[in-house]
């Protein structure tokens, strides 16, 4: 395959799989959890890679999701125990993702790794950064473990789909019949992790906030069914790929950015012309009846 | 034989007591309407039974077998303002959330679970709503989404938060209807409950509460003014029928 298509379905699976994974946050009102998570989760990329000296990507992976868990689990107690849940976001977020930088700054030239690619990813260097078995080549690493994230994100969203739904819209009518609500809660925060930290190569922990909180944002304003929107958030992330990779292009710009833009954009269109919400058409159909 | 039976409840919040030494029996079949001033802990008091909330001490038990092993016979009514009415789902889909437990989580659900739900549906006269968006209903339609839901879990013994509060007509009289047929049905329901006027008519037995249990019993036996005074503190605004306001309240 080329570069450029490497990069595109790069690009087109950091879409889909936060989008899908982001989309089940935006509906818990989790927004700024997801954005805690992306900041994060950089401890356990620098943690793994003080604990396996390489910036492999099980490791990785395995720091991400524990950080992410335990900054789920530090803003919870925060919140139970009296700090609103926004300062206790933030105290919690900030902390840990300043742990991080202090933690890159010990590992210094090293290994590539350095805030600057930490927050804003760089998707162009992924087609060199190849898998490689017994010398056989088998594509970049990070389209690997987005493949393999997506895949998990799917195989326990359908395997919990009505705890997952149920938790969401009545926590306690849940609790009541048994759901493990607990248990789902880190269960969607150990997801959101493991997608941050496998898009986080692409394009950094700033505009994966982007990718994680905008298609599903989007999405919700354009359905009212839970499955549909799941679907629909995933082919928005795509489409915000595609869509930013070519304007990143034609204007030579940051292709992380472009496809952040890109998000944006739709979401904005939803915004106005939504057949069911948009601002646009709410605001004719006020008109057809005064 | 009791249908519910609470020993030495106790909840804290923020080390402040919000309700102590709660022991009452339900016995099988009766219609129990919880009243008591604002801040008395109804609404604690239920969901602490339901273990939705944190307990001090206490022990509940559903016929005479501890609350964790019943809990399928238990059916629930919320605050509607409890839940997320934005959440992007339909009416039906709602009210076979109330199968999950019976269906199996990971199963679909079958024909015959969906024709259950939408008989639920119409029981409530809700039957033409199924479809819809439930943002797109009305609060009192809403809470006979609830309501339908509830029938759905096909409980013995059913819970409901203050359904009463801020609805129409048409679903008062569901609310009323259901809990007519649920005795009759030999069910257990327990009300938390705002409206004094309306105690009598609805309800057999009535749990006083104000932190505690002020009495439990008979409405005809319980529901006195005596004992709303020790509930309210002498806060009853007015009493206009019934056995209250033949003891002379103003």
């Amino acid at each position: 395959m080329t570069y450029t298509l490497w990069i595109i379905l790069t690009g087109c699976l950091v879409g889909l799989t936060c989008g899908v994974t982001g989309s089940l946050l935006v509906l818990r009102k989790m927004s700024m959890l997801a954005d805690a998570i992306s900041h994060t989760v950089l401890l356990g990329i620098v943690g793994a890679f003080f604990v396996s000296h390489s910036l492999n990507g099980l490791p990785m992976l395995i720091g991400a999701g524990i950080v992410g868990i335990l900054t789920a689990f530090f803003v919870e107690s925060l919140h139970s125990s009296g700090v609103q849940s926004d300062a206790a976001i933030g105290v919690v977020f900030t902390s840990l993702f300043a742990l991080g930088v202090v933690l890159i700054s010990f590992i210094g030239d090293q290994v590539h790794l350095d805030t600057k690619h930490a927050l804003m990813g760089e998707i162009a260097f992924v087609p060199w950064d190849i898998l490689e078995i017994n010398g056989v080549s088998y594509g970049p690493i990070a389209v690997w473990m987005l493949g393999i994230v997506f895949i998990i994100s799917i195989i326990l969203i359908w395997i919990f789909y009505k705890q997952i739904k149920i938790s969401t819209f009545d926590p306690q009518f849940a609790k009541l019949i048994g759901v493990p609500v607990v248990f789902i809660h880190y269960l969607l925060m150990t997801m959101v992790s493991l997608s941050t930290v496998a898009a986080f190569d692409s394009v950094g922990a700033i505009l994966v906030v982007a990718m994680l909180i905008v298609p599903g944002a989007t999405a919700y304003l354009l359905t009212d069914r839970f499955f549909i929107l799941l679907c629909l958030s995933g082919v928005i992330g795509i489409l915000s790929a595609i869509v930013g990779y070519t304007l990143a292009v034609y204007w030579n710009v940051s292709i992380a950015g472009a496809m952040a833009c890109a998000a944006g954009i739709f979401f904005l269109f939803a915004f106005l012309f939504s057949p069911s919400n948009g601002l646009v058409v709410r605001k004719i159909k006020n008109l057809r009846y005064s | 034989m009791d249908a519910l039976s609470v020993k030495n409840l106790a909840v804290t919040y923020d080390k402040q007591p919000v309700l102590e030494n709660v022991s009452f029996s339900v016995p099988e079949g009766s219609l129990t309407g919880i009243i008591g001033p604002n801040g008395a802990g109804k609404s604690t008091l239920i969901k602490s039974i339901l273990q939705l909330l944190p307990t001090l001490s206490g022990n509940v038990e559903v016929f005479n077998q501890p609350y964790k092993n019943q809990k399928k016979l238990i059916g629930y009514v919320p605050q509607r303002s409890e839940v997320d009415w934005e959440f992007p789902t339909n009416a039906l889909d709602v009210v076979l959330m109330g199968r999950y437990s019976h269906i199996g989580w990971f199963k679909q659900a079958s024909k015959k679970e969906v024709e259950w739900a939408k008989t639920c549906l119409d029981k409530v006269g809700m039957a033409a709503f199924a479809k819809r968006q439930i943002s797109q209903l009305s609060g009192g339609q809403q809470q006979r989404v609830f309501l339908a839901r509830a029938l759905a879990q096909d409980a013995k013994v059913y819970f409901m938060d203050e359904p009463f509060s801020g609805v129409d007509a048409a679903t008062e009289n569901a609310i009323i209807k259901l809990m007519k047929q649920w005795k009759a049905e030999g069910k257990t329901v327990l009300v938390v409950h705002h409206d004094l006027q309306t105690v009598e008519d609805y309800f057999d037995h009535v749990l006083l509460l104000n932190k505690t249990p002020i009495e439990y019993g008979e409405t005809q036996v319980v529901f006195t003014l005596n004992n709303l005074e020790k509930a309210y503190g002498g806060k009853i605004a007015f009493l206009q029928k019934g056995t209250a306001s033949s003891q002379g309240v103003k």
